[in-house]
């Protein structure tokens, strides 16, 4: 069983700041890398929230952590399945989010997108076929 | 095996409920516990919502929760089936995975 | 089953912490073992030494404490989630130049990896949050 690779997802329903999760969620996602499991992220509901662009916090003082998301496609998590339907909810576009690739090695270091627009349907197909998710 | 979903919070204060509801197959099983359980009553603005669901979908309520809050089996939906923490630790064992809807 | 439970909450503030005390206790009744408690979030405050509840309500922290030592469970608190909220164990402490530690004996101090292991070691990982 140990040897066995699992399916971790992380799911993130709730916009960054206002509580800590988003920031520590990623913490325990950019650590996960090191284990060699199959990694994926789940944003949806105000989850979406914490991959939009322009993230500026100086006038609020908090810590601006939204360039970390993009050192995810470094550690080859590049699952990050975005729920359609929470981004028009919210009068959100995919232009709307920050631009999250990766390197695909098996194809020639090209540049891809590590976000995955995916529906509310197919995002409960992935979340069922997982052997752990920890939620935030 | 199915997913079992667990929703802690109470679906007339925050979303998770209604989250769930939309991204657990037909077959899960969904259990309410802490706050959550009071979405179970009979009456509520969800009240319909949770019967169609129950179509598809197995629903229990965490009994003990429910008990602390002034409520009992009585006060609750139709085929919603109560559970004390013994039967929440099967519903785990027995279904292939768990999700936390916070 | 092995089980690892993630509670990301404080003590009394929300019930998280509650519901895995008794899912814990239901487990271990049924045959199952708790293969790591994980405190993260808030939840690393439910480690502290120093609280001091009501007379006539549960003390969280003990009966964390008292279930670990019956049944030999791994109780871990997030270092980075620690030292953010304060709560440092005896080497913590003299590291980092405080003049104070607060971590209950019945806690470990360890990295985050410890959560994912727990994740792969274990048959079912649980959150309890908010």
């Amino acid at each position: 069983m140990s040897d066995d690779i699992k399916k971790f997802m992380f799911v993130n329903t709730k916009a960054p700041y206002g509580t800590v999760y988003a920031l520590e969620s990623l913490e325990v996602v950019l650590i996960s890398a090191a284990f060699d499991q199959d990694v994926s992220l789940a944003f949806c509901d105000d989850g979406v929230f914490q991959i939009t662009k322009n993230q500026n916090t100086e006038g609020s003082g908090m810590k601006n952590f939204s360039p970390a998301y993009k050192a995810l496609g470094d550690y080859d998590i590049n699952k990050l399945y975005v729920e359609k339907e929470s981004l028009e909810e919210r009068g959100l576009t995919l232009d709307n989010l920050m631009d999250l690739t990766y390197e695909d090695e098996d194809d020639d270091w090209a540049e891809k997108p590590s976000i995955k627009l995916v529906t509310r349907a197919e995002l409960a197909d992935l979340m069922d076929q997982q052997d752990v998710v920890i939620s935030s | 095996m199915a997913m079992l979903h667990t929703v802690n919070k109470s679906p007339f204060e925050r979303n998770s409920l209604n989250s769930c509801l939309t991204k657990s197959k037909e077959g899960s099983t969904i259990l309410l516990i802490e706050d959550a359980v009071l979405g179970a009553l009979k009456g509520t603005v969800i009240a319909d919502k949770l019967t169609t669901a129950m179509t598809t979908k197995n629903i229990y309520v965490l009994g003990s929760d429910l008990n602390t809050r002034g409520f009992t089996e009585a006060d609750i939906l139709d085929g919603i089936k109560v559970v004390d923490y013994s039967g929440f630790v099967d519903l785990v064992a027995e279904h292939a995975n768990v999700q936390s809807w916070l | 089953m092995k089980f690892t439970l993630l509670i990301n909450e404080g003590p009394y503030q929300h019930q998280a912490s509650d519901t895995a005390y008794q899912f814990a206790k239901a487990a271990i009744a049924r045959g199952h073992e708790i293969y790591r408690v994980f405190f993260y979030n808030d939840g690393v405050n439910n480690a502290t030494r120093l609280a001091i509840p009501p007379q006539d309500d549960r003390n969280i922290t003990e009966n964390w404490a008292a279930l670990a030592k019956e049944h030999d469970m791994d109780m871990v608190v997030c270092i980075a989630a620690a030292q953010r909220r304060g709560m440092l164990d005896a080497d913590e402490a003299e590291r980092q130049g405080k003049d104070a530690h607060n971590i209950h004996p019945a806690f470990r101090i360890s990295g985050l990896g410890q959560l994912v292991e727990g994740g792969i070691q274990s048959d079912r990982l649980l959150t309890f949050g908010d």
